[in-house]
């Protein structure tokens, strides 16, 4: 049962590769090669407004994918953040719009709902020990119900950019004179700096890496399991809030109840591509945002090849099938 | 020997279905290595859980420095100075070494962790043990042997005054036994308390002051290590003497037909040209230093791992064995000497894992004859004396030597020609081991034949008919038993 040390090729040995991640250098040659693909089929692709739309796309499944990859690396997972966010923003857009409260409130109570739901799914994955697979998969349905309740099955509007609530809008684009400045993706790289500073050098992140390499190790060691799983579900619904107020922000049609289902899964896909392990202990959250890149870009270019809604499933479905697998592949090498 | 530091008094514990601890007395003092011995399932490891808060006494007394304690978590005990280094390895292989050392308990700087103190403390902490590992590698990327050494570093680190160490060196090499029992040693002059579990007798007499004996849950005695015989302590542990005499002559009769041959086997690094026959009633013995590739040789033949090149014949007949099913077809069974990684479900029954093998014999129709797979299961639960209160108890909660019993039993039930064992009796006390040898000439002696790899020379010098000694991957020796020794066997296994 010797641990032999593998021998790569000159390749993966290059102490640069190492230091960057192998893993990392594909996904960014993926996330290039995709550009390039596009913009050859596509003339229409090569525009300063496909990289804001891409963009777009990317704050609020960054936002997910974020908390979704602490989930992953606790050893569980998160299926409730794409129909929460929608739950989430309906409930604090809702506030804005019949209740007439100010934004701020808005945005509070959207982030203290995502609060609220990453508890929930804490205390039944860590405290009832249901698997979180399906405990999520339900709290998925609940958010979508709960969501058409609190607004009575309509949509909601977050105030417009013209008027004078409209300022929130400016956190992730700033239109000036007709120019777009996506300054977004300024607070997506800070959430990523911050959120990776948790993951490799606090408490938090460590025992929850622990508790996803080896869960009994980490309790015998003394370590609280049960709060730290709770922390990656917490995390994960802070994030859900937090995407929640992307979408509100950065679409300026209305919030529909009922959508949202399907999201979470452009979320698991970026983290997972970016090499997160779905069997828990390993993942990055930088290599996490390069997942996502993988997956606006889809989003965002495949409408332009002609090939709309259903073959985006279809093609999502197939992308996320082969990143899982070179996960697979991947554990079965370390084994 | 010092003062008395910990006595434990009147322990009990009970799980459902089981009275696991029946008043139990221990007493460790400062500065002994007290050994903790009984057969499998006897209570050991649950008393020194009930010890270090992981699972709770219904009733007795534990006092530790003069005070009467209870702990509620392990943390608790670690806190107060008592930690243990578990049977099965308890460790995070996605962390660091100095990650896993210091968990729970990580230096910070401010808000963030110090992963550079870490490291040097670590550091430090090797070379007060005298053994060469990085901090900053994975532990994932570790042998067990290196593994075990960071356990016993991170139960030093606690600042610890008892030591507990659950069978420690199962898994170890032998070079790595003599480096743990000088670390003990160590640890001793330091005036700790150290409780040590082995089944193993010889290292009893080498390394430990005391022993306290259990049976079936129950307290026996105590004796002083010195004025003691092996045989004294084997009597008390299973009520009986058992001789453990090496065998003199071959009992495979002359002219029994070749039921396995294998011709130049290759597979990957640690199989090289590897040939050899094995007969009808025979025990092959495979014996060499850990790492000689016995297991990558057993692989191969069972097609678990692919081979280069080389041909298998069985019965005279040149057979194709790619993967473990057709190993299986061709009545071939392998006993993996990883039971919790190949050989069995633990979050099963133990029926469920006995007839997992060969589940089409317990089919009426589409469904599980449950009642069938249940007799069956009991038959051989009572054949190798499996300590679980029904077949419906899950292997996780059995002891470590009997979920052992629970892999044999399974390869029993699927009654295969070829069997071959992978370190059969490693955590498995004298008792059941005299029975599995039992078990092992039985089957022998109704034609089925054997491959035995053992790391232990008194298990190859007892059992073997004949004996393959393997080196670096390649044979180096093969002895008839009748000229076997300790000495040539291991000049055998040592020769590049
Ligand atoms: N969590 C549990 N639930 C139910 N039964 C248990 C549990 N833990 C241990 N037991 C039972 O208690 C008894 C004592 O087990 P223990 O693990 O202490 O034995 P042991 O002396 O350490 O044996 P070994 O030498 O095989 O490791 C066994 O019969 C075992 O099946
Ligand atoms: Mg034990």
């Amino acid at each position: 049962m010797q641990t032999t040390s593998k021998s790569g090729n000159a390749f993966t040995n290059n102490p640069i590769v190492k230091a960057i991640g192998l893993q990392r250098i594909v996904v960014v040659l993926a996330v290039i090669l995709e550009a390039v693909l596009f913009s050859i089929l596509s003339p229409a692709f090569r525009q300063y407004a496909t990289v804001v739309s891409i963009l777009d796309y990317s704050y609020y499944i960054s936002f997910m994918a974020i908390g979704v990859t602490f989930c992953l690396i606790s050893g569980g997972n998160d299926l409730s953040v794409g129909t929460g966010m929608i739950c989430y923003a309906l409930a604090g857009g809702f506030l804005v719009q019949q209740m007439h409260m100010p934004v701020w409130v808005g945005l509070i109570v959207t982030i203290a709902m995502g609060l609220i739901f990453g508890v929930i799914n804490g205390v039944m994955v860590a405290i009832m020990n249901l698997p979180p697979f399906i405990a999520t998969l339900c709290t998925m349905l609940i958010t979508r119900g709960f969501g058409s309740i609190i607004t009575g099955g309509m949509a909601v509007s977050w105030p417009s950019r013209s008027s004078p609530d409209g300022w929130f809008r400016s956190m992730f684009k700033i239109i000036n004179n007709g120019k777009i400045i996506p300054v977004g993706f300024l607070i997506v790289l800070l959430a990523i700096l911050i959120m990776s500073i948790v993951l490799n050098k606090t408490k938090v992140g460590r025992y929850i890496i622990a508790i996803g390499s080896n869960k009994e190790a980490a309790r015998l060691s003394g370590v609280n399991v049960i709060k730290y799983q709770m922390m990656a579900y917490i995390i994960s619904g802070f994030f859900a809030g937090l995407a929640g107020i992307a979408y509100a922000a950065t679409f300026s049609s209305s919030v529909a109840p009922g959508t949202g289902a399907g999201l979470e899964l452009d979320a698991i896909g970026g983290a997972i591509i970016g090499g997160t392990s779905m069997t828990g202990g390993s993942g990055s959250i930088i290599g996490t945002l390069l997942g996502v890149f993988v997956m606006s870009l889809l989003k965002t270019g495949l409408p332009y090849v002609g090939l709309q809604a259903n073959w985006q499933q279809i093609i999502t479905g197939i992308v996320l099938i082969v990143a899982i697998y070179i996960d697979v592949l991947k554990n079965k090498h370390t084994a | 020997m010092g003062e008395v530091i910990l006595t434990m008094k009147g322990i009990d514990k009970s799980f459902p279905g089981v009275h696991a601890l029946d008043h139990v007395d221990l007493e460790v003092r400062k500065g002994e290595v007290h050994a903790l011995m009984g057969e499998n399932g006897a209570g050991k490891s649950t008393l020194m859980k009930v010890l270090t808060g992981i699972y709770s006494k219904d009733s007795g007394t534990i006092t530790y420095e003069g005070r009467e304690v209870e702990f509620h978590n392990p943390r608790e005990a670690q806190e107060a100075g008592i930690v243990i280094v578990h049977q099965e390895l308890n460790m995070m292989n996605h962390l660091t070494v100095a990650q896993n050392i210091f968990i729970g308990r990580e230096f910070m700087k401010g808000k963030l962790i110090d992963d550079a103190k870490m490291n040097a403390e670590a550091n430090k902490l090797f070379q007060q043990l005298g053994i060469d590992i990085n901090p900053a590698e994975k532990m994932g990327n570790l042998t067990v042997g290196k593994q075990q050494m960071c356990e016993i570093a991170k139960a030093i680190s606690h600042e610890a005054k008892v030591i507990i160490f659950d069978e420690p060196s199962a898994a170890l090499t032998e070079a790595e036994i003599e480096e743990l029992f000088k670390i003990i040693r160590d640890l001793r002059a330091k005036q700790l308390g150290i409780v040590y579990i082995s089944h193993r007798m010889d290292e009893i007499k080498v390394i430990t002051d005391r022993v306290t004996v259990m049976r079936d849950g129950g307290y026996v005695g105590t004796l002083i290590t010195e004025q003691c015989t092996k045989d004294d302590i084997i009597n008390m542990m299973v009520g009986r003497v058992i001789y453990e005499d090496p065998k003199t002559a071959s009992t495979v009769p002359p002219g029994a037909p070749v039921v396995l041959k294998v011709e130049h086997l290759n597979a990957g690094k640690m199989v090289k040209d590897v040939s050899f026959e094995l007969h009808k009633g025979e025990i092959l013995g495979f014996s060499g230093l850990m790492g000689a590739g016995r297991t990558e040789t057993a692989r191969a033949l069972f097609g678990a791992d692919p081979k280069e090149s080389g041909d298998i014949y069985i019965n005279g007949t040149k057979v194709d064995i790619k993967s473990p099913q057709d190993a299986v077809k061709h009545g071939i069974g392998y006993l993996s000497e990883d039971r919790k990684r190949y050989g069995i479900v633990v979050g099963k029954t133990v029926a469920e894992n006995s007839t997992m093998a060969h589940l089409k014999d317990f089919l009426s129709g589409v469904f599980i004859d449950k009642k069938k797979e249940n007799d069956v299961t009991q038959k051989y639960v009572d054949r190798l004396k499996t300590k679980t209160p029904s077949v419906d108890q899950l292997v996780v909660n059995l002891s470590g030597g009997n979920q052992q019993k629970v892999v044999l039993a399974k390869w029993l039930v699927r009654n295969c020609d070829i069997l071959i064992f992978d370190e059969p009796t490693r955590g498995i006390d004298v008792g059941a081991k005299s029975e599995i040898y039992h078990l092992m000439n039985e089957l022998a002696a109704e034609g089925k034949s054997i491959i035995m790899i053992s790391s232990e020379m008194t298990e190859i010098l007892r059992m073997s008919d004949r004996i393959v000694v393997m080196c670096e991957g390649r044979k180096t020796a093969e002895i008839d038993i009748a000229e076997a020794t300790q000495e040539n066997i291991m000049h055998a296994a040592t020769l590049r």
